[in-house]
């Protein structure tokens, strides 16, 4: 048996526990490493296969990228609910992913309602299309491209698949 | 400076309170109803933690974290129930 | 409090409070279920983050240690804000609740429904 059969969810927990009681004192790192170990001892078989981060470097990047558009976003989003209501053309849009693994669409949707102007609605059952909500619909083609070229690339490198 | 800076923010945050409520009121329907509670526990959040600033304590993180958790686990209850008429299947 | 951290607590709690009543503001502002989902998932998160923030750094200060247990709840929150977003607007289809009229593409509104992909146009 592995020690850690999870060790980004070790670390997580880890991380989690000295944040909850704001501490770094040895006896709470001792309980901390304790629950880091023995918590995904204990649902390691509970969960569904995941696919790996095969380009951390890459996923830091891709969370600081979108940090910095959800600034952009609400600042955006703010302005559009402000300005006049009338002049805001709302829609419905299909996108087409070409992602396979459970993890990688929802961080993709998850993405897509943080950022400028869009909420994600539903995934089709095929796995094949997002449909998304735009606050205010310019350029359909536009807005699906720069989805796929912006989001859509990175994760699939990052999850590879 | 930090006194009234505090004000200004708590009136904010009591006047989007009150347009929370009146848009919970109102509905039209019920998903509309619902987005205006998950709203409205975001704002309580923020409003436990300038009470927090404000008194000098650190005892309101806690409020807050539990009003974060079991805000979301009651929207997504919500949701769940209307969805499929059943919230644990 | 020196003053240039007081400065810094009144910047962000100044920006999360105005985020926050834009938020709810456009809750009672825009015409359509849809729409309205918008505001409150992304200016509230702003929001919260900026209120989050001042706590933060007003709380190392009091403490005389860095204190970043509030990013607990900024963490959570960005987490949860997209599915609880993604919810409403599921129950609100499954409802079929019906769109602004000028709302784009509304064709699509069924097949969303039923999670299917998508229909070529007809014509």
């Amino acid at each position: 048996m592995k020690l850690f059969p999870m060790p980004f969810h070790s670390l997580l927990l880890f991380v989690v526990w000295l944040l909850l009681n704001n501490s770094v004192s040895a006896g709470h790192m001792v309980l901390a490493a304790f629950f880091a170990i023995t918590i995904p001892l204990l649902v390691n078989g509970m969960r569904d296969e995941h696919p790996k981060i095969l380009k951390p470097w890459l996923a830091i990047r891709y969370v600081l990228m979108v940090l910095k558009d959800i600034l952009t976003a609400n600042v955006e989003v703010a302005l559009l609910i402000i300005g006049p209501i009338k002049k805001l053309k709302p829609g419905f849009v299909a996108v087409p992913i070409n992602i396979s693994s459970d993890l990688g669409i929802t961080v993709l949707a998850s993405t897509v309602s943080l950022t400028p102007g869009t909420v994600s609605a539903e995934v089709s059952k095929d796995k094949a299309w997002l449909y998304i909500h735009a606050l205010h619909l310019d350029n359909e083609a536009e807005l699906i491209e720069s989805i796929k070229q912006r989001y859509e690339k990175p994760i699939k490198e990052i999850f590879g698949c | 400076m930090l006194s009234w800076t505090i004000l200004i923010v708590a009136v904010c945050i009591c006047v989007a309170l009150i347009l929370n409520l009146w848009r919970l009121m109102k509905g039209p329907t019920i998903s509309d109803r619902i987005l205006a509670l998950d709203t409205m526990y975001i704002n309580a959040i923020a409003l436990i933690l300038l009470y927090g600033i404000y008194v000098e304590s650190a005892l309101y993180f806690e409020a807050a974290l539990l009003i974060a958790m079991l805000g979301f686990v009651s929207t997504a209850a919500l949701c769940k129930y209307l969805l499929r008429g059943d919230i644990i299947e | 409090m020196p003053l240039y951290l007081e400065i810094i607590v009144c910047v962000s709690l100044l920006i999360g409070g105005a985020f926050l009543l834009v938020g709810s503001y456009g809750l009672v502002r825009l015409p359509d279920i849809y729409m309205r989902l918008h505001s409150p998932t992304k200016a509230s998160t702003l929001g919260i983050t900026g209120v989050l923030l001042a706590s933060m750094v007003f709380q190392s200060h009091l403490k005389g240690f860095l204190s970043i247990q509030e990013l607990l709840i900024t963490l959570f929150l960005l987490i949860t804000a997209p599915v609880a977003a993604n919810m409403i607007a599921k129950t609100a289809l499954h409802q079929r609740t019906k769109p602004l009229d000028k709302t784009e593409n509304q064709a699509l509104m069924e097949t969303v429904r039923d999670r299917e992909a998508p229909k070529p146009p007809q014509d």
